[in-house]
């Protein structure tokens, strides 16, 4: 079966600089895909790109078959858009407003009138049908938003930051939805917080500077971060005898031996996901040798997974 | 269509619900009024729409844009383009909608100033070219420059910013041929065939002349069409 969503070599440039660069990824059918990446990494230009909102400078996009692009027309009509900052005319009532997006995503009257009643209950709307979007809450108004997204029952939904900038018990409440909406339909969403990524996604890409850096499910990804990948030790010793033994360690791909300010410091390549520091500091002390520093180096894609696991405490 | 019905609808209905549109329509009634009113104070008055005439073309131009303004700029402010974008509606689906439901709130209130011939029916006899001719111009001249606020609404997400652009283009449009001296030759020729003031005249004096419906028709459908252009470059930006 062909994925639902793929995406090849997507760069969309703002002016000179660009927000993505050959971006590659798929989505298959009712997969709940997670975007994760600091603020400014490129989700949200991803996400308008996927929802025709505008073309990318390079690449394609098909969404369910039809070229993002080319059938724009085919692909809007299959996707429900759920952008970062919740647009809604403050003016209409709730029912009003999931009205004109129903009639405007061309759902016949009919329907529109049972799609409201539903999507009201799943959005657990009811006590506020009737009342003014601009009087609601910010978390009454992201399951407005939701609703109006998932009101034409779309094969794909697209949320953009779907929980940021409402209460706790809130964001629960959100990703029991996405959660449950998930069962039926193809999710994609963005994050900037890991912990929310690995709760409701079945999939994860890592986005970082316009690229996609990993991609793997979160069990996965955890894994592979916590890992040690590079040693710089400092040991007093030999070179010609600290070498061979530090290369006689198991897990240890490499080494490499440096002299700075007459100190002697060897960097070491360490298997993805070991930990070998415990190793390392036991064949040195045994030598007879000193073991005077042990730096962890962070490599790219931890410093990412750092920012994403200490930037909000959930 | 059901999509353009759709967005006209919505907008009708926010017009019909916003103090905005009211304030608009009560202002162009009651200068329309004051003009009309004066003008039967005079010693031996003249059973016409005269004075209305020469007065509701420039009010209309004012008007207009207060009307469109609205109409794209929020949307972008409020970032609801982005919805009405992804959504599968043409742009000009989008632009249709938005422009006749304004086309109608105008035709709504120039409807009511009918009530002026009425009273000139009762209290007079008169001559009923001049007044339906007149009428026929009002509404193409509405209908031109409610284009021009369209596109100067979709051009910034600054309501104030295309009220004025708009205001600013259509006054320009309007009095461009007292600038037609200057110029001389093809050129004043020129200036004079693009002012609205001198399309608009023939109609007040009771002449239907098809150069001018299409002169009216054809800026309607140039502004129309620009707006649509420039709603699908906002894609490309």
């Amino acid at each position: 079966m062909p994925p639902m969503i793929e995406a090849r070599g997507l760069t969309h440039y703002y002016g000179p600089h660009p927000a993505i660069q050959d971006v590659n990824f798929h989505v298959d059918k009712g997969e709940i895909l997670g975007f994760l990446g600091p603020n400014g990494a490129g989700k949200t230009t991803t996400m308008r790109i996927l929802t025709g909102f505008m073309p990318p400078t390079r690449g394609q996009v098909s969404l369910g078959g039809y070229d993002v692009v080319e059938n724009s027309l085919d692909v809007r009509r299959r996707v429900g858009y759920l952008p970062e900052t919740v647009p809604l005319y403050t003016d209409m009532t709730v029912k009003g407003y999931l009205r004109y997006m129903g009639t405007l995503r061309g759902m016949p009257p009919r329907s529109i009138k049972r799609r409201i009643g539903d999507v009201i209950d799943v959005c657990r709307l009811g006590d506020y049908s009737d009342t003014q979007i601009g009087k609601l809450s910010k978390g009454f108004r992201q399951r407005v938003g939701i609703g109006q997204a998932i009101i034409h029952e779309p094969e794909v939904l697209i949320l953009d930051e779907p929980t940021i900038g409402i209460d706790p018990i809130q964001v629960v409440e959100t990703r029991r939805l996405i959660q449950d909406l998930g069962k039926e339909q193809t999710v994609v969403l963005s994050s900037h917080i890991l912990p929310e990524v690995s709760m409701i996604c079945g999939r994860v890409l890592i986005i970082s500077e316009g690229r996609i850096v990993a991609e793997d499910t979160p069990a996965n990804l955890a894994d592979r971060f916590q890992g040690v990948d590079r040693l710089e030790v400092e040991i007093g010793g030999p070179v010609a005898q600290v070498l061979p033994a530090l290369r006689n360690v198991r897990g240890v791909a490499e080494v490499n031996h440096r002299r700075t300010q007459n100190r002697e410091i060897y960097e070491i390549q360490v298997g993805r996901g070991q930990d070998l520091r415990d190793e390392i500091s036991r064949a040195v002390i045994s030598n007879g040798w000193s073991l005077l520093s042990m730096h962890v180096m962070g490599m790219s894609l931890e410093d990412i997974f750092l920012r994403l696991t200490t930037q909000e405490e959930i | 269509m059901r999509t353009v019905q759709a967005v006209a609808w919505k907008e009708i209905q926010i017009y019909f619900g916003s103090p905005t549109a009211y304030i608009v329509g009560l202002i162009f009634l009651a200068l329309t009024g004051f003009f009309f009113a004066r003008e039967l104070g005079v010693a031996f008055p003249e059973a016409s729409l005269g004075s209305f005439y020469q007065w509701a073309p420039v009010i209309l131009i004012l008007m207009a844009p207060a009307l469109t303004m609205r109409l794209l700029a929020e949307e972008q402010k409020l970032g609801t383009i982005e919805l009405l974008l992804t959504s599968p509606v043409r742009d000009w689906e989008v632009v249709l909608g938005k422009y006749l439901a304004s086309l109608a709130f105008l035709l709504a209130t120039l409807f009511l100033t009918l009530y002026y011939t009425i009273l000139l029916i009762v209290f007079a006899s008169p001559d009923p070219g001049p007044i339906y001719a007149g009428y026929l111009g009002l509404v193409l001249l509405s209908a031109s420059a409610l284009s021009v606020g369209m596109l100067a609404s979709t051009l910034t997400s600054n309501q104030i910013v295309a009220a004025v652009v708009a205001m600013g283009v259509l006054l320009a449009l309007y009095f461009v041929d007292a600038a037609s001296g200057v110029a001389g030759g093809v050129g004043s020729t020129l200036i004079n065939e693009i002012g609205l003031n001198r399309h608009f005249e023939d109609f007040a004096k009771g002449v239907i002349d098809t150069k001018h419906i299409v002169y009216f028709i054809s800026l309607t459908a140039f502004f129309l069409f620009l707006t649509i252009r420039a709603l699908e470059s906002r894609r490309w930006r």
